[in-house]
């Protein structure tokens, strides 16, 4: 096997110099009641070429070359070929979390420069290396705020991505004495921020702007209302590129902000691996999950980079640790910032600018096919519209050309009757908009 | 130094480059992405709305390659040489598998296509799921946690929930002194505070002092095997069978199961729910701090408490099923780190049966360590090993060199150090562990700088304590670093 | 890590076997030894109680962070906290610096004065922190 190197001499020598007779002796202390009977019933061992035809068969019976016409948090978007070809480089992939600062400064300097830009992105100081997705983000957050605000009742909007309230209520289902509050959609479809009132004592508000019917929320309302009743905000992002035309969550108001990072560089992946963003302030940075980079000199006035302010995590707090998270997305945050210093600030405005109109392309071009608007308010990459009838047939029929003709929206709202959601970014070009309108038509 | 040294990879002169921060560089206006006109007509949101987007340096395509080549150079990875860290099982990761997880077909595929478009996806969740189940000998799995710890709190919601849904009034958990940090900071995640186990002098737990710490107030144990010592539980049957009896479950951290593979059952031990590192025992790369993917496998017990939605088979078919009235839920955004799982594919059917073989000289590697490092360095539990050793500082304290010093030393001899001052039970430790995929020689080699360490560490201990010194930086000022943090660069 | 001899044990203050020193008299002050300071290295961080808290002997009352460390504060005496030493947040290695001084953590107002004598003398923590070493 080309992965374990051991000749049979090698393991003749080694084995005397340890004292046993044969590799199965080394596991004698393994007793009958706790020891495998049978042999492993796996298939394999496939040569590199077995295995490749295996797995390429697999992707060529997935779901890859389909053309979908929405997101739902998860976007289609280009990536310069610079960033996967950098982001292989051994020494980045091959390396363990920098324990050893000595022997880590690349992946340490890389993590506080991707701090630096997120912070940037988000308008907040202190931007951690990253948590797994979007989804865990925001239940870390809502976590988070229990702790700086030493109360427990958690509000989310309902125009949060529903996957990711499921994992609030799954991270928060051991906490009996805590009920998640959950706002309702007003009519524009916007968070109806009334009911907050009556919620007792809430530690956190969780919104997602642009929410998951795309919709601009007005997160300095959300601010206010939360901060009025002694809560944080904890505003997030499904769509990063929205914040290369919108203000900042910070300005608006945020105490955390969480996100998923996926449109930095990142491929779809069918879902995963993707990049957990948690950003906050400096007065709360003892509470804040995750690890962080700082910068520092080395004993001959360097400058140099450390993990620090551990006491804070697992391997040293451990049942008082603010998370157990221990391994977080470190590669995808490196990968988005490669992404990141690839596009620039100039042209991640000019990108953004971009997806904006060919998704408001797309939208006024269905809105002339007989869709109806659901909501009036502004949307970035993504919109919901009541279709005409028959639509759900033709959503079925664009199935056999590979098309993904959006996303019905009653499975999780089911007061939105006949509402889709679709959206479109910068990898569809007009001439993709005008073949799909001709296919919905 | 002995003839054998000679293949010890140490550090030349280096061609060490100095590179800035990134917003040291670049000119304005710069670009090193294609960024297409949209061809449509000009949109806008509302003035209220519109910011001014992020503050990014601007470069050149350039100017991004060297910045990152240059990085790349102050690192070490598995591929730059030995990276013994024990209890993280830096096995060499297969080029195969990134070539596999690469492939254009799941790099865009879309997690909410339906399952009729991705039964390439679901064919590969649904083999892998039940591969990792056969390994370690229990009922099913689920790929969904996104790393290790999250599968730890996975398996922790679960037994919540069981317990939750039987009405057992359950508080504890009874937690081992070898345990990782996680497993307490995940017991207190799930509301469970920890009743601390203490080892028997063999340094594995024993029935009767398990036995008199449980109470019908206990959710289950949290349980290593092989521990973080490296030495295996054999009385845990015994003490499964009791906390079963009492109306516990068991969660087994399948952090060190490079050890096991094929030679233990944790089905036949009694474990309730384990968690899969795949980026330790099935070879998917670390990436200097993730993306890991960390998927539980399961008792009968505890099945139907996996989180969904989960991949059926139906006929020829595969499909999503979300009608799982007991499951804890939804864990991640989607189905978890899917392109990592490929690579764990890939890896599980690269080794198919001889992953049994992957151990067993992992274990091999380690017990040769052992015995032939044992009279330089204390060894405080003499004993049969399984896949990694825990030394310590002992001999050489009396000289002023600690644990960090040997670590700092090993460095300029061109390997990554050990694990240090973990597991905590051990005072100042150094636990080793080489995986399966070093062979002799290289095995001798980091062997002949340990020795060299401990030679140094007698005859001219500032060797140590000065060191590193062939690195870009060194021994950086942490507590300066803690005490006033500057966590981000310039943030105009 | 510092030799028994060159342990700084003030006859002044009164300790307890956490390693927490108690002066006598008002204000009475809390602070940690020289050994439990060399112990736990360069402090990165005091996490202090608040003005009005009250204590317990034997339970925590805040922690101390080095950089790979978190050690719990465990209160000596049963009290009311009445200051905290403010100057500990901008500069924790005072602790380091001068323990018994500049260092120190929280001022108390005592439940009970005569539970000041049933803690040990310099002497008698000489004598424990000895034991506790060789112990290890």
């Amino acid at each position: 096997m080309r992965y374990l190197p051991h000749t049979p001499d090698d393991i003749k020598e080694m084995l005397a110099t340890v004292g046993v007779g044969s590799l199965d002796d080394l596991f004698k202390m393994i007793p009958p009641d706790s020891r495998r009977q049978r042999p492993l019933d796996l298939p394999g061992p496939l040569t590199e070429w077995e295995l490749s035809e295996k797995v390429e068969g697999l992707a060529a019976n997935g779901g890859g070359d389909w053309k979908v016409f929405v997101g739902a948090g998860s976007q289609p978007h280009h990536v310069p070929v610079l960033v996967p070809y950098l982001a292989g480089r051994s020494e980045f992939l091959t390396s363990y979390t920098p324990y050893q600062p000595e022997m880590s400064q690349g992946t340490l300097q890389a993590i506080f420069e991707f701090q630096t830009l997120i912070s940037r992105l988000v308008g907040l100081p202190v931007t951690n290396a990253s948590m797994y997705d979007g989804s865990t983000a925001m239940a870390e957050s809502a976590l988070m705020a229990q702790r700086v605000t030493k109360r427990r009742a958690v509000v989310v909007s309902s125009l949060v991505h529903p996957h990711w309230r499921e994992v609030l209520s799954t991270y928060l289902a051991p906490m009996e004495d805590v009920e998640i509050v959950t706002l309702p959609a007003g009519a524009d479809g916007r968070t109806d921020f009334a009911p907050l009132k009556s919620v007792d004592k809430p530690a956190v508000l969780l919104m997602q702007s642009p929410n998951f019917l795309g919709v601009v929320e007005e997160l300095s309302k959300a601010a206010e209302a939360i901060h009025a009743a002694g809560g944080l905000l904890a505003a997030g992002f499904s769509e990063a590129y929205a914040l290369g035309l919108l203000k900042t969550p910070g300005s608006l108001g945020a105490d955390i902000v969480f996100g998923e990072g996926q449109s930095l560089g990142l491929g779809q992946g069918f879902g995963g691996p993707t990049l957990g963003l948690m950003s906050t302030k400096m007065e709360y940075v003892r509470q804040f999950p995750g690890r962080l980079a700082g910068r520092t000199t080395d004993k001959n006035g360097k400058r140099g980079f450390v993990l620090t302010l551990s006491t804070r995590e697992q391997h040293i707090r451990r049942s008082k640790a603010v998370s157990n998270i221990c391994s977080n997305a470190g590669h995808c945050a490196l990968t988005a910032a490669m992404f990141m210093a690839s596009i620039g600030g100039t042209g991640f405005r000019q990108m953004a600018q971009v997806n904006l109109d060919r998704a408001e392309y797309l939208k006024a071009e269905l809105l002339k096919a007989g869709f109806k608007p659901l909501c009036p308010s502004p949307t970035f990459n993504e919109f919901a519209l009541v279709a005409p009838s028959g639509f759900a047939q033709k959503h079925e029929a664009l199935k056999g050309k590979k098309i993904m003709a959006g996303l019905s929206l009653e499975k999780w709202y089911p007061q939105f009757k006949d509402a889709w959601l679709f959206g479109a970014t910068e990898t569809k070009t007009k001439a993709d908009i005008d073949a799909f309108i001709a296919e919905v038509k | 130094m002995s003839d054998k040294c000679q293949c010890t990879p140490a550090a030349e002169c280096g061609l060490i480059l100095n590179e800035d921060l990134l917003w040291e560089k670049g000119r304005p206006g710069r670009s090193s992405m294609s960024v297409p006109e949209s061809g449509v007509p000009a949109a806008s949101l509302p003035a209220d709305l519109a910011g001014d987007g992020p503050n990014w340096p601007d470069l050149s395509e350039q100017e991004v390659a060297r910045h990152y080549t240059r990085l790349s150079t102050w690192n070490f990875g598995v591929d730059t040489g030995m990276y013994p860290l024990g209890s993280c099982t830096m096995k060499y990761n297969p080029k195969i598998n990134e070539a596999m997880a690469n492939l254009p077909g799941f790099v865009n595929a879309h997690p909410m296509l339906p399952a009729e478009a991705t039964q390439g996806e679901l064919q590969l969740i649904y083999e892998l799921e039940k591969y990792l189940a056969e390994i370690v000998g229990l009922k099913a799995s689920c790929l969904q946690p996104g790393a290790g710890a999250h599968g730890e709190l996975c398996g922790m919601l679960m037994i919540s929930a069981y317990h939750r849904h039987n009405k057992n009034k359950k508080t504890k958990v009874l937690m081992p002194e070898t345990a990782h940090g996680t497993n307490p900071a995940t017991a207190a995640m799930c509301g469970y505070s920890e009743i601390k186990v203490p080892l028997g002098p063999n340094g594995a737990l024993e029935y009767a002092t398990v036995e008199k710490l449980m109470t019908d107030d206990v959710a289950g144990l949290m349980v290593t095997n092989p521990n973080t010592l490296g030495l295996f539980e054999n009385e845990l049957p015994k003490i499964i069978e009791m906390i079963h009896q009492r109306g516990g479950l068991i969660y087994g951290d399948g952090a060190n199961l490079n050890a096991i593979m094929g030679y233990a059952d944790l089905g036949a031990m009694g474990i309730d729910v384990v968690h899969y590192n795949v980026h330790k025992t099935l070879s998917t790369p670390h990436g200097g701090g993730g993306p890991g993917a960390g998927p539980v496998a399961v008792s009968d017990t505890l099945l139907p408490y996996l989180p969904g939605p989960r991949v059926v088979k139906n006929g020829d078919k595969y499909e999503w099923n979300s009608d799982l009235p007991l499951s804890i839920g939804r864990l991640h955004n989607f189905y978890g780190q899917f392109r990592v799982l490929v690579r764990a594919y890939a890896y599980v059917l690269s080794l198919g049966p001889e992953l049994k073989k992957a151990s067993a000289l992992a274990v091999l590697n380690a017990n040769y360590i052992k015995e032939k490092l044992k009279h330089a360095f204390d060894l405080p539990f003499d004993q049969p090993c399984m896949h990694e050793c825990v030394f310590t500082d002992a001999k050489q304290a009396p000289n002023k060199v600690s644990t960090l010093d040997i670590a700092k030393r090993l460095i300029d001899l061109g390997y990554h150090p050990p694990t240090v001052y973990f597991p905590l039970v051990v005072h100042n430790a150094i636990m080793i562990e080489p995986t399966e995929t070093e062979c002799k020689e290289d095995i001798d080699g980091f062997i002949a700088a340990m020795l060299q360490v401990a030679e140094d560490a007698k005859n001219d201990p500032s060797i140590l304590q000065n060191a590193p010194i062939k690195t870009k930086v060194q021994r950086l000022d942490e507590t300066t670093a803690a005490r006033h943090p500057i966590l981000t660069g310039d943030m105009s | 890590m510092k030799e028994l001899n060159e342990l700084n044990l003030p006859t002044n203050v009164k300790y307890d076997a956490d390693h927490e020193w108690v002066s006598p008299g008002a204000p009475c002050r809390i602070g940690i030894s020289d050994f439990a300071q060399d112990a736990l290295g360069d402090l990165t961080f005091v996490e202090m109680p608040e003005v009005g808290a009250e204590l317990t002997k034997g339970e925590e009352f805040g922690t101390l962070e080095s950089t790979k460390s978190v050690s719990p504060l465990m209160s000596p005496v049963d009290g009311k906290v009445t200051a905290v030493n403010e100057a500990l947040s901008d500069d924790p290695g005072l602790v380091n610096r001068d323990p018994y001084g500049e260092g120190w953590i929280v001022e108390v107002e005592l439940k009970n004065t005569a539970q000041i004598d049933t803690l040990m003398d310099a002497a008698a923590y000489k004598a424990h922190v000895e034991k506790e070493s060789a112990e290890h």
